[in-house]
């Protein structure tokens, strides 16, 4: 019982230190001298910008990340090809590198003076220093959260229960919607959650192809740093807590979708299986 | 026929799972694959299905060729081991599956929903999901489901195999009676002998990819082709070149004519019937079975001696044994 105790006190206490006492923090000083300022900073044209293009990155990025997760853990785990094994190792690639370096190779490739680049520009898109780079970036950083969520649950599902559509006159793609995607919601569901803190997160790979310009390729991150760096702590804070808000919705919004949904909680055998 | 299998041969890299395998299957009958694990049973029922295709040869199912025809249009209802289930419908849409599949009006999908559900004896569950079901449940939602749209062939994979001995055996029960009460043809897949015997009125014994005789289970049991055969269905004994069922073992006190001496290892009470463990006086052993009454009268116990004398033996040429199924 005291070994028990000692083990939660540990891990309460870890957590505290680390994470909750922190943030906590931030939302105190935020609030230090009212909602007057708070107000003042959130509702300024460069931060309503930030806040905006912050959403609209992650509105593209995360469909589109959850599309291309979805598929490649099918094809991880149902197909067999000679390439698997290296597609496998691909995809971590995005948690292997540095964000920087990411936005290092992605500006090596697509900047005036790039591999792409100088073609693309020719043609009037701007990729570098504009919001193309920026979903690029971001799409790449959060690339497998939703492949490495959804492949273990996958598995664990197995292939019987589509084989079973199948024999009952299920298509391939009916059998999807109706058997594959609901036995595998909440592998997708916690590889979206996952995805869309990354995107509404991402700093180092934005920051580098983005050119960080206030106003104009500034998201929430790049702005709490540029008002850091002009000693705005209130602008630096406000949009801290924005960026706080958003990561709290979104877990909000996917814990009320599990309730809704029949049958949910009885059977998730999915949790235990991820990672 | 119902089915027609020819020449069909499917391997998974350098394993051949089914080896030039033919069987045609009566439209009506309850037919069993019956062979140990790896003898290419199962492959063969989801050849069947559309679930695997073949290397070589050809499925036919009422006549029309299903060689190259996906699952959704061969017609048939196939229920899985480990019931698969659709976890997160109830088990009245799990029954439904294949009737909302072909847009049937929801009044129909409704009273045939129920219809089958008390066909399977589910009636009152149809609001629960298939978790809080027991396997037995399960499994008699699965056969609702597979027969929802009224298939031409109905193929059982293994489908009492993940239950406990009692259940399996009240299902095996009530199987043969749906099958009489709808007579569709079905082929059951199982390593169990005693299910097949028990449900099936033909058998097909496959072994190491191919079959090995298939007949009614009598003639099995009477008549196998080969060693085999023999050893699989039923329990059998070799002395030498000879197989010996243990019933057809006589057991008596006293020396006759041919008889040989053996010495009671252990005794095993089984019911009506009694099995002796022997060991001949050669070291061999052999297993002998009479019934108590007969046990009785001669009072057998551990370490007496006794003469036994086989009543009828079977004896296979080498020709056409399966290497190894001895």
């Amino acid at each position: 019982m005291a070994a028990r105790l000692g083990l939660r006190f540990a891990a309460l206490g870890y957590l505290a230190a680390l994470l909750v006492f922190p943030v906590g923090l931030v939302f105190w000083r935020t609030f230090q001298h009212g909602i007057g300022p708070v107000i003042d900073a959130a509702t300024a044209p460069e931060a309503l910008h930030a806040l905006w293009l912050t959403i609209i990155i992650a509105l593209i990025v995360v469909p589109a990340n959850t599309v291309f997760g979805i598929v490649c853990a099918l094809v991880i785990v149902r197909d067999n090809f000679r390439w698997k094994g290296v597609l496998n190792a691909v995809i971590d690639l995005p948690f292997a590198l540095s964000p920087v370096v990411i936005g290092l190779a992605l500006y090596l490739v697509y900047a005036r003076t790039g591999w792409l680049g100088d073609w693309l520009v020719g043609h009037g898109i701007n990729v570098i220093f504009a919001l193309p780079g920026m979903i690029l970036a971001t799409i790449f950083v959060s690339l497998p959260f939703v492949v490495r969520e959804t492949i273990p649950v996958l598995r664990e599902v197995g292939i019987e229960q589509e084989e079973a559509a199948w024999t009952l006159g299920a298509s391939p793609l009916s059998t999807f919607f109706r058997v594959t995607m609901p036995a595998i919601r909440w592998g997708v569901t916690y590889g979206i959650v996952l995805t869309t803190a990354r995107a509404i997160g991402e700093f180092g790979a934005v920051s580098i192809v983005s050119g960080s310009i206030a106003g104009r390729t500034e998201t929430l991150t790049l702005h709490v740093q540029n008002r850091f760096q002009s000693f705005d702590l209130t602008g630096a804070y406000t949009a801290s807590v924005e960026l706080a808000l958003l990561a709290l919705i979104t877990l909000l919004l996917m814990t009320l979708l599990r309730k809704e949904t029949p049958g949910g909680d009885s059977d998730s055998s999915g949790h235990e299986a991820l990672r | 026929m119902a089915i027609a299998i020819r020449r069909v041969t499917k391997r998974f890299g350098d394993y051949l799972a089914v080896d030039d395998v033919s069987l045609a299957i009566a439209s009506g009958s309850l037919t069993a694959l019956l062979g140990p694990s790896g003898s290419g049973k199962s492959t063969l029922l989801r050849i069947v299905a559309g679930l695997e295709h073949p290397d070589e040869g050809s499925v036919s199912i009422h006549g029309d060729d299903a060689t190259g025809l996906p699952p959704q249009k061969r017609g048939v209802g196939f229920v899985f081991q480990h019931y698969a289930a659709f976890k997160h419908m109830s088990v009245r849409d799990n029954v439904g599956f294949a009737l909302k599949i072909r847009r049937r009006p929801k009044s129909e999908i409704r009273d045939r929903v129920g219809e089958l559900l008390r066909l399977v004896q589910l009636d009152g569950l149809a609001d629960r999901y298939p978790s809080q079901l027991s396997g037995g449940q399960r499994q008699r939602m699965a056969l609702a489901r597979a027969l929802a749209a009224e298939p031409r062939v109905l193929l059982l994979d293994e489908p009492f195999g993940a239950l406990d001995a009692r259940v399996r055996k009240e299902l095996r029960a009530w199987l043969r009676r749906l099958h009489e009460e709808v007579p569709v043809t079905t082929v059951l897949v199982t390593h169990d002998q005693e299910e097949a015997m028990d449900v099936a009125d033909r058998v097909a014994v496959m072994n190491d990819g191919r079959i090995e005789q298939t007949g009614k289970p009598r003639d099995l049991y009477e008549h196998p082709a080969n060693e085999f055969v023999m050893s699989f269905v039923g329990p059998a004994n070799r002395l030498g070149e000879a197989w010996i069922r243990p019933h057809d073992l006589e057991v008596r006190h006293e020396p006759n004519g041919s008889s040989t001496e053996a010495m009671i290892e252990r005794v095993v009470h089984l019911g009506f019937e009694v099995r002796a463990e022997l060991v001949l006086d050669d070291g061999r052993r052999v297993a002998a079975q009479v019934t108590r009454a007969e046990a009785d009268e001669l009072d057998l116990h551990e370490g007496q001696t006794v003469f036994v004398r086989p009543s009828r033996t079977h004896v296979f040429s080498a020709v056409g044994t399966p290497p190894g199924s001895s």
